[in-house]
């Protein structure tokens, strides 16, 4: 069984469409730890000592946030600075991350043809996320390829959020019973769309 | 002497009775009801002085009518309208239609049939409302429709007493033979021409108006200003009998008048403080009221004719029942709410008894017959409480699946009640307000409520600490109350007193220091915050700022003290309610004291690196990879 750590940020929640929902998923799954970083530390006032135990609790951290400014909330970039602290998360002494998986959960505004070479950015999402997959990499952690909703801003309309929160809930699911493959997934440009072919079959391992 | 032994009798069966009743459910007017039964037939402790005391506590009638008056905010009336004017306005009319039907069936002439239907077309105000709130049905459908329809009901007792002496068909000159009421009054005038009559009544009506909304409230000011609790009483019962002696001298009915001034007075933000004065002495004269109809009970009647009598208030129950039901049917009510509607209105109300007596002095129903319906309607009364228990134990439960009822309305959540708005009350309570929530606010400093008036804050005069006023802020609808007051004993005191009577109320409580934290705590407050520390912990941050530190750097020094200060709070707690400051509790302070200095003290360049210096703190020279 993998401890599934939820680290959610969204500064309004009450106007989110997807990803307040999605939490409210996160939320429902046993064996899941699901924060809302917003709520415990409205005045950013990150308590180093509480996330880092946090962290060494968990097997798989996931970062579930919209894609704001081709990264996430403000609140996530703090977490980062003051979290992730030199002999902790890296360094000679920064082990405790080592070995962990990492995702981002996140929505992104544009449809999936704005994120390829020749779309509106230029780049697909997975590049753009780079900055997180650098920094996994340094804390020794394996960056999985993200689970996106894209055109998250007509998903409401499109009637496609129960599907994706069903899929997010097969992921998590997945991931505390040891039955996602986290190779693959490391491997992988992105699993949402193709999430089945990453879940393993059969017996749990 | 014969005073004094009458009111120890009146007051003595009171005391012994309305806890009773009220314990086994019944509400004070039976208990009142069943305490007159006792000291009169069943007894014969009191016996003719009966109607004149009557008399006397029909002023109480006066005062329920000018309380009833100060509740009704001509906004929230307008609000209420369609509620008003279409259930409300349907039952009276439908139900005194049918009874007046009933009147004509059973031979009565049309005049009194027509008294009698509208005399119980009314139901019990004071039942009602009284089991409504206690047990927490006044926010369901059902209930806010009975209360619009118990409303119109209190505002059709004034057009009825002015009707009433028009059906006259010449019972009256009884066993009652005084002109009591309707013809009573208005000689003063008889010499003038009828226009002239007319120009002085509506002349008297229009000063009431002009008065209560321009006079009243300097008056009101310049007493509160003296800080003489029983002055300010004084004013309000001078009031009172001002305005009922002045609409008796012009041959109106005082209760009009005093209904009028009521409602004038009642966008006024001294209406709490008006009220919890007047109540008591409505209560009590409401109460004596109440005995006296209970003495004159007929017993030789009843047990003469006892199938009759009970078959009459049945018969009363099971019509009134049927209309409401239809009624309901017809007004959308689903479920439980139309059976709660229906079953809680279904008795008549006290306002009968007043009517009778009225009715009875201007001769529009005979005395044989009030007897009777005397009895009849205080019989639907005594059954009341059966119907409300087989509302909860029976219907209730069923209906539970059908009634698809909504989540209460947004403005149940947020019914805040502030005592004191000093300068940290004022804070809170513009926060609140401005955020779009629905603020309740007591200050009993008449220049504060006189400047928040200014302002367009509501803010009503009086005491917090008076049980009364708590009451009447609406403190049982509540979701939130915040205590505020700048006395440190009172703070405690009123704490202690909602957290033990409004158990379901969130109480947030202004503390001194630390240790009135504590007290304030153990007083039933959920959550207590120091006045001065935010205040402080900013201006501290200000000095760091002053003495050249990076201002983002001085917020977190700021941010480091809090957070040990509210751990310090937190574990000192227990030594303090343990043993108070003890040994162990300045020893445990010194300890944090020192862990303080250890925290605040680093990073001040020559120290090396540590643990506890957090934040934004740049790896060690050199590669940070290693």
């Amino acid at each position: 069984m993998a401890k599934v750590l939820v680290l959610y940020a969204h500064p309004r929640p009450d106007r989110s469409e997807i990803n307040q929902p999605l939490f409210e998923t996160a939320k429902g799954v046993q064996g899941v730890t699901a924060v809302d970083l917003y709520a415990e530390y409205p005045d950013f006032d990150i308590r180093v000592d509480v996330e880092q135990e946090r962290l060494r609790n968990h097997d798989i951290i996931i970062f579930q946030h919209p894609f704001y400014w081709y990264s996430a909330p403000s609140i996530m970039k703090e977490w980062q600075d003051l979290v992730l602290e030199h002999g902790f998360a890296y360094g000679l002494h920064g082990k405790a991350l080592v070995g962990k998986s990492f995702i981002n959960v996140t929505t992104a505004g544009a449809k999936p043809e704005a994120y390829s070479a020749d779309g509106l950015n230029h780049s697909d999402i997975r590049s753009l996320l780079a900055p997180f997959e650098k920094t996994a990499d340094l804390c020794g952690m394996r960056f999985l390829a993200p689970f996106i909703m894209f055109g998250a801003g007509r998903a409401l309309e499109e009637n496609r959020l129960n599907v994706h929160r069903n899929a997010y809930d097969d992921l998590l699911k997945a991931m505390v019973a040891d039955r996602f493959d986290l190779e693959k997934a490391a491997k992988a440009k992105q699993i949402s769309d193709v999430l089945d072919d990453f879940i393993l079959k059969g017996e749990a391992v | 002497m014969e005073l004094l032994s009458d009111a120890f009798v009146y007051l003595c069966a009171a005391v012994i009775a309305v806890p009773i009743a009220n314990r086994l459910g019944l509400g004070s007017v039976l208990g009142y009801l069943i305490a007159g039964v006792v000291i009169g037939p069943v007894l014969g402790i009191v016996g003719s002085e009966t109607t004149e005391v009557q008399h006397f506590a029909e002023f109480g009638v006066v005062m329920m009518l000018f309380l009833v008056g100060l509740e009704l905010q001509p906004a929230m009336l307008w609000k209420m309208r369609k509620q008003l004017i279409g259930l409300g306005g349907l039952q009276v009319l439908g139900t005194t239609a049918v009874f007046a039907g009933a009147g004509l069936a059973f031979g009565l002439v049309w005049q009194s049939a027509v008294a009698l239907g509208m005399i119980l077309a009314l139901s019990s105000t004071a039942i009602v409302l009284q089991t409504l709130n206690e047990k927490g049905w006044l926010k369901t459908e059902g209930g806010q429709s009975s209360f619009s329809v118990l409303l119109t009901q209190d505002i059709a007792v004034i057009p009825m007493l002015a009707v009433l002496p028009l059906l006259a068909v010449g019972h009256g000159g009884g066993s009652q033979g005084d002109s009591h009421g309707a013809g009573h009054g208005g000689e003063a005038l008889a010499s003038l021409p009828g226009w002239l009559q007319a120009v002085v009544i509506l002349a008297v009506i229009a000063a009431i108006i002009v008065a209560g909304r321009h006079l009243m409230r300097p008056v009101f000011r310049f007493i509160a200003e003296s800080h003489l609790r029983e002055i300010f009483t004084a004013t309000a019962l001078l009031l009172v009998i001002g305005i009922a002696l002045l609409m008796d001298f012009v041959g109106l009915s005082p209760a009009l008048g005093t209904f009028l001034a009521g409602v004038v007075l009642s966008d006024s933000d001294y209406r709490h403080e008006l009220e919890s004065d007047i109540e008591p002495f409505k209560g009590l004269l409401l109460g004596l009221f109440f005995l006296t109809v209970g003495a004159g009970i007929d017993f030789n009647l009843l047990f003469g004719a006892p199938v009759t009598i009970f078959g009459l208030a049945i018969g009363l129950i099971v019509t009134k029942f049927a209309l409401l039901f239809g009624l309901g049917t017809i007004f959308n009510l689903k479920g439980a709410d139309k059976w709660l509607f229906a079953l809680g209105l279904a008795q008549a109300g006290e306002f009968a008894f007043v009517l009778f007596g009225f009715a009875l002095s201007a001769g529009v129903l005979e005395p044989a017959l009030l007897q009777t319906l005397t009895l009849v309607v205080a019989i639907s009364m005594l059954l009341t409480p059966a119907l409300f228990i087989l509302y909860e134990k029976v219907i209730a439960p069923r209906a539970v699946t059908q009634s698809n009822r909504p989540a209460d309305e947004i403005d149940r959540k947020g019914r805040i009640v502030i005592a004191g708005m000093g300068r940290f009350g004022q804070i809170v309570g513009r926060l609140l307000i401005t955020s779009g929530y629905d603020v309740v606010i007591l200050d009993h400093d008449p220049q504060t409520v006189e400047n928040l008036g200014k302002v367009g804050l509501k803010t009503f005069y009086g005491d917090a600490t008076r049980p009364d006023l708590l009451h009447g802020a609406g403190l049982q609808d509540a979701d939130l109350f915040i205590a505020a007051l700048d006395d440190r004993d009172k703070q405690t005191m009123v704490v202690e007193h909602v957290a033990k009577t409004y158990t379901k109320v969130r109480i947030l409580a202004r503390a001194r220091d630390r240790h009135h934290v504590y007290e304030l705590e153990q007083a039933g407050a959920h959550h207590a915050e120091r006045e001065v520390f935010e205040g402080a912990m900013t201006m501290g941050r200000r000095a760091l700022i002053d003495l050249g530190m990076h201002p983002f750097r001085a917020r977190s020094k700021a941010k480091d003290f809090w957070h040990h200060d509210r751990a310090m709070l937190d574990d000192l707690r227990e030594n303090y309610n343990d043993g108070g400051v003890d040994k162990s509790y300045i020893d445990a302070m010194r300890a944090h004291s020192q862990t303080l200095f250890e925290i605040m003290r680093t990073d001040h360049g020559d120290e090396k690196h540590e643990r506890t210096e957090r934040g934004w703190t740049p790896p060690p020279k050199g590669d940070a990879t290693l």
